[in-house]
């Protein structure tokens, strides 16, 4: 059983996917209740890695390995360490949620909607868990497909616009990676991640390969200056859409840049990282100062995410400046421990934040803060959490949202008070923008008749945000099941940055 | 003198030629209810064909008729799918034939000529062999294209087709002679082995001349121009045939000409192929966009994917052979079912081929929708789908040959190439229905199954395309 746990993982949600699209097509009912049940399937089969998954030595368990193309020497290979283990827990958590959030507000072709969500996380989950770097393209690209088709069908006005900028963008920066992997593969000829690790490469070649991989991942996270379909696609996706989007799949950039930038071309890496470290501060102030001037809930919380993402990308460069030039180890592993948990907390955050937007829109249909105000008068159960997520989005101490920015910037201070000083300000500037938007959102009188007739969240909303606060609360209080989950794989990762090719 | 062996090397092609007049014959004969059963007979006589194919492969490659006629592993796979293909066709044609009143005997009789010509074209063993197949294919292409006679569009494309074909010939014949003139022989195998070349100008000229007559078969840019009008103008029931099984053929033809005989000039018709496959991929992708006719759109994108098949055979070597016949393939079978769904989308008096035509498909024909939506994403090469390994293996044979830069363009313009089918797809899902209009798919049983095999083919094939990679690599003689 645990042989193909893996397996099992992704594609419960995939081929659950189909009976939901059979049974669905004129029973709404059916399809929310199988979509349901599949999702919490999987969700426990998370669990059981979790369990199954030894986290004191932190390599990469649980494997599975089947020859896929043997002419070509392609492999279906799975396996995970830590931080997919934390990356998938998240993922199939968010999904049950997305589900339960969308079971009223998705009537239209509802079938549809769940299905094509099933399939996005059984592909998600493909991305975190593949060790073949071909297997993982496969899996990278494929996700669009589903997430296109969401934002398509259900998404705002201008859904055709943003759904075709986010899959050609997105298509944009990974044909190229794809490039860099067949170049890889003709050089060694296997696409195995961890071979590739130890394939010498010249300077030259390195450099260009990061390039390449920096495009596909840097848009994907997104970094400054290639996010500017991340605003579109949020503002116009449907709240589960959003709520994965955000959540989960740029979580996928961050992931990329530990599973292939760092250990294939560890020493461009190094050389670039200042490029890198720079564009991540850009995310965090200038980015920061674009939220505060957003008008739309859901463009603010879009740009936040990049913010927030910016210390994924910090954390984790952060980390190569750190051992390459000052020789910390220990810092770099709070820097890249910092990014992780950042990555795993900005993906509650996130998720709920957008859920909650997502309340507000059920019943108004405008994301315009103008239009609310005083809600807190109606809904003083939404506002409590409400409070509670923007609270961790401005990084609070005892939510979630603390803990790994907080250790980003532990880690900057010791390779450069500059750098930290930069990064802090989102301190500052996260809590104007989150808190601005509260005051004008949930405070003072009520502004106008519309949202004098709101009604407070129903138990399904509810639960959903419950569910989010415990996350945010549980990890922000205690992050030591995390911490402990990640510690020895992020050890792994350090020790490799040290480890030059050249 | 042929020996009683020779004719046994040719059984396929000498059967199918039997059976293509037999069915000539019956066209005459038959009356009203009774021709059903030359469309039936004609899918059992391809599939026959295909299973003499495989069953009289010899182990290794022989030869017939003085090394005319070559019978290899090569012949032998481009042959199977260029039999399956015209049968795919077969089948998603009777509804829209009958409803044109267009003579169903003649297209199957003229199909299975060009088939044949095909067959023989794969197999040519000598310049006269490859002029030969090529003739009788392109003959009866002409006819095909011009079947719907009372049709202005299908007449014009018919002479446009004819007259720039002819043209193409002549090129290519041309070229012929020049190697003849070079080398004193017709025999490929020997034109391969002929040691300092007297006149190695005028060899090189006849290259030349030889890859204007593959571009064009090809619709390789700049010898495209046929193509749009012609995939355009002729019924769909044609159009299928010029953007599948030919496809094949071409590839073929190009195996033959330039490796089996010009492969000492690889050098220099490398660079040819690359030029011309980046004129293919940027012309095709770039004109495409603006397409509003989805069948304009494919013959734009068809000179696209000629592009890509283009840059396999860079590599000129049998890795790179293998990528692209199996990039051929992989096209043929996706271009298949693309035309199939317009083909079970047309009714009597509405072609449904304006893009709009596929507006809101998904709250109508959610099934069809969803089996155009993989034929896009193949198209476009969006893994797991079977278009994506096809371009996976063709750039990295441009990579492996050196040619790195021409792997980046061609990536460059599969992001382009992506937005037109992309667009399809939000047409499908994404608009409403056009008011008053009632596009739905035919209720035609076979067409209905046998469509939907191939669209799913294309996923299945998509996630177990080892095997048929393996055999194309074992028949150019790479074994794993």
């Amino acid at each position: 059983m645990s042989n193909h746990l893996l397996s099992l993982l992704i594609w419960l949600p995939i081929l659950g996917a189909v009976p939901v699209l059979l049974a669905g097509g004129q029973r709404p009912n059916a399809a929310r209740w199988i979509s349901l049940l599949v999702a919490v399937a999987t969700f426990a089969a998370s669990l059981a890695l979790v369990h199954v998954y030894d986290p004191s030595t932190g390599t990469m368990q649980v494997g599975e390995n089947l020859n896929w193309i043997a002419s070509v020497g392609i492999h279906y290979s799975l396996a995970v360490d830590g931080i997919s283990v934390a990356l998938i827990a998240l993922t199939s958590f968010t999904t049950i949620l997305v589900i339960v959030g969308a079971w009223e507000v998705i009537a239209v072709r509802t079938h549809q909607y769940m299905a094509a969500m099933l399939v996005l996380e059984g592909l998600m989950v493909g991305v975190f868990c593949a060790t073949d770097a071909l297997l993982f393209y496969v899996f990278f690209e494929a996700m669009l497909i589903p997430m296109f088709i969401i934002i398509g069908i259900w998404g705002g006005p201008r859904r055709v616009y943003a759904t075709l900028k986010f899959f050609i963008y997105t298509f944009f920066g990974s044909i190229f990676m794809l490039v860099g992997l067949i170049y890889l593969y003709s050089k060694a000829h296997t696409f195995d991640i961890a071979t590739l690790a130890h394939l010498p490469l010249s300077m030259t070649e390195q450099s260009w390969l990061f390039f390449a991989f920096l495009l596909g991942f840097a848009i994907k996270v997104p970094m400054v200056p290639v996010h500017t379909w991340l605003p579109d696609a949020h503002v116009e996706a449907p709240t589960g859409g959003s709520v994965v989007l955000a959540a989960v799949m740029l979580k996928i950039g961050g992931y990329g840049f530990l599973r292939f930038s760092l250990p294939i071309v560890p020493d461009a890496s190094e050389h670039f990282a200042p490029l890198v470290i720079v564009l991540s501060l850009i995310a965090v102030v200038y980015i920061g100062y674009v939220a505060l001037a957003q008008e739309d809930m859901k463009k603010l919380v879009a740009y936040s995410s990049i913010a927030h993402m910016g210390f994924v990308t910090l954390g984790i460069f952060i980390a190569f400046m750190l051992v390459r030039e000052h020789n910390n180890v220990q810092a770099a592993h709070l820097g890249m421990q910092g990014a992780m948990i950042q990555m795993i907390s900005h993906g509650f955050i996130s998720g709920a934040m957008f859920t909650c937007i997502g309340v507000l829109y059920d019943r108004m249909h405008t994301r315009q803060i103008k239009d609310y105000g005083g809600v807190i008068n109606v809904m003083p159960w939404f506002g409590l959490f409400y409070v509670l997520f923007a609270m961790a989005n401005s990084g609070l101490p005892g939510t979630s949202g603390f803990v790994g920015e907080f250790m980003v910037i532990l880690a900057a201070f010791q390779a450069n008070p500059w750098i930290a000083l930069f990064a802090a300000f989102t301190l500052i500037i996260g809590a104007a923008y989150t808190l601005w938007m509260v005051k004008r959102v949930l405070w003072g009188e009520v502004t106008n008749h519309h949202v004098a007739e709101m009604k407070d969240i129903n138990a399904r909303e509810t639960f959903v945000l419950a569910a989010f606060a415990a996350a945010v609360l549980l990890f922000g209080i205690w992050p030591q099941p995390l911490v402990h989950l990640m510690d020895a794989s992020v050890g792994q990762l350090v020790q490799k940055l040290a480890y030059s090719k050249v | 003198m042929p020996t009683f062996n020779d004719f046994l090397i040719l059984l396929p092609e000498a059967y199918l030629t039997v059976a293509a007049c037999v069915i000539l014959l019956m066209d005459a004969f038959l009356k009203g209810g009774q021709r059903v059963a030359i469309h039936w007979l004609s899918i059992i006589v391809l599939l026959v064909g295909a299973w003499l194919v495989i069953d009289g492969q010899p182990a290794t490659a022989v030869s017939g008729f003085s090394g005319m006629f070559i019978r290899d592993p090569v012949a032998e796979i481009l042959k199977v799918f260029s039999l399956l293909t015209t049968a795919l066709m077969f089948i998603y044609s009777r509804g829209y034939l009958r409803d044109r009143n267009i003579n169903e005997g003649e297209y199957y009789a003229l199909t299975l000529f060009a088939v044949i010509g095909i067959m023989v074209l794969v197999s040519a063993g000598s310049l006269v062999t490859v002029y030969l197949g090529l003739e009788l294919l392109t003959l009866s292409s002409y006819a095909l294209v011009a079947l719907n006679r009372d049709s202005k569009l299908s007449s014009e494309a018919a002479i446009k087709y004819f007259v720039l074909g002819a043209l193409a010939s002549g090129m290519l014949l041309y070229g012929m002679s020049m190697i003849y003139g070079a080398t004193h022989s017709l025999d490929l195998a020997t034109i391969l082995h002929v040691q300092n070349v007297e006149w190695r100008n005028l060899m090189l000229f006849g290259v030349v001349f030889a890859i204007v007559g593959i571009g064009f078969k090809l619709g390789a840019a700049p010898f495209h121009m046929w193509i749009p009008d012609v995939y355009q103008g002729a019924p769909t029931a044609v159009t299928i045939f010029i953007g599948t099984a030919q496809k094949i053929a071409a590839f073929g033809m190009a195996y033959r000409l330039l490796d089996s005989g010009l492969g000492a000039y690889a050098h220099e018709w490398r660079m040819m192929l690359a030029v011309l496959a980046v004129l293919s991929l940027a012309i095709g992708n770039l004109l495409a966009i603006v397409q509003t006719n989805l069948k304009r759109l494919l013959a734009y994108s068809t000179i696209s994917h000629m592009g890509f098949l283009l840059l396999g055979l860079v590599e000129a070597n049998p890795a790179g052979y293998s990528a692209a016949m199996f990039y051929a393939i992989s096209y043929a079978l996706t271009s298949a079912a693309a035309f199939g769904i317009i083909l079970a989308m047309s009714r009597a008096g509405f072609e449904c081929e304006e893009i709009d035509d596929f507006k809101g498909l998904n709250q109508r024909s959610p099934w069809f929708a969803f089996l155009m939506m993989l034929v896009m994403f193949s198209l476009a090469g969006v893994p797991p789908l079977f278009g994506f390994f096809g371009k996976l293996l063709v750039l990295q044979s441009a990579i492996d040959a050196g040619f790195l830069w021409l792997a980046v363009v061609g990536a460059v313009f599969a992001i382009i190439g992506l937005y037109y089918y992309l667009r399809v797809v939000k047409v499908m899902y994404f608009d409403a229905p056009v008011e008053g209009t009632d596009v739905r798919a035919q209720p035609d049983m076979p067409l209905r199954f046998v469509l939907s095999l191939n669209a799913l083919a294309l996923l299945a094939l998509g996630i177990a395309w080892g095997p048929l990679f393996a055999w194309c690599q074992r028949a150019f003689g790479i074994t794993a």
